[in-house]
């Protein structure tokens, strides 16, 4: 049976870790092992990271998260309303920051994808940014 | 997050407990940055057992005081990566700059030279 939610909250950094807590609640019932549960929660906290550092830069703004679960696979999307990728090609390139003052590796997008089976990105300059990723669970 | 921190020698000894995000990355990086810089040592030991989940963001943490240790031409190490976290390591390349070790007793030897 197909299970979902959808959330709004705050881009403040402090939500990053309510995030991940959500997404394990949401996933603990379908018994995921400890590997698919991290991989999965790291993933989040890199888009919902994204979303608050780059989207709104520090600024207001509300980050939504919806995620769904099916028979074996979850799928996961979290955006936000902020400034918007320039170049998407080049933000999901390891190593790409836009903030070289900041101690940021530039890993997320490469996280993300390393540690999900899929990842899509969605933005439009000015409109904001959507994150897509699905994971399989083998449990 | 809490952090507690040790002088041994020359090495700074430092305890990680929580989590490492981008919420406490920068708090943990100045927390380190102080003692390192207050403690005249010259090599950081970073210990992980008690850390519960660090994403890219400890990567960026991690990065900034490997510069700190070689501008007095010190080393950063790790202690008691779990699984999850070597993931991180080996995806960001950490691990090349990085050494680790199961316990602070061999990463404090290793540093003496023993």
């Amino acid at each position: 049976m197909e299970n979902k939610f959808s959330i709004s909250f705050s881009a403040l950094s402090e939500n990053e870790a309510f995030a991940r807590m959500c997404i394990s609640a949401f996933l603990l019932p379908r018994d995921p092992t400890v590997n698919e549960m991290s991989d999965i929660k790291t993933a989040v906290s890199e888009a919902v990271t994204n979303a608050i550092i780059h989207g709104y830069n520090g600024k207001e703004g509300m980050v939504d998260m919806r995620a769904r679960l099916d028979e074996d696979t979850v799928y996961i999307e979290i955006s936000d309303t902020g400034v918007g990728i320039d170049d998407i090609a080049a933000a999901r390139k390891p190593l790409f920051t836009t903030r070289p003052d900041c101690e940021r590796s530039g890993m997320g997008f490469t996280v993300m994808e390393a540690f999900m089976d899929e990842v899509d990105v969605v933005s439009e300059k000015g409109r904001g940014t959507k994150i897509s990723m699905t994971r399989k669970l083998r449990g | 997050m809490n952090i507690k921190y040790k002088k041994d020698g020359a090495t700074l000894l430092v305890r990680l407990g929580g989590d490492i995000d981008h919420h406490t990355a920068q708090e943990i990086s100045d927390g380190i940055t102080r003692s390192f810089r207050r403690s005249r040592c010259k090599n950081i030991v970073i210990d992980f057992a008690d850390v519960s989940f660090m994403d890219s963001s400890g990567v960026g943490m991690l990065i900034g005081r490997y510069k700190e240790t070689e501008i007095f031409g010190g080393s950063l190490a790790a202690v008691a990566v779990s699984g999850e976290l070597m993931k991180i390591f080996t995806l960001s390349g950490l691990n090349k700059i990085i050494d680790c070790y199961d316990n602070a007793r061999l990463a404090l030897a290793a540093l003496r030279g023993e």
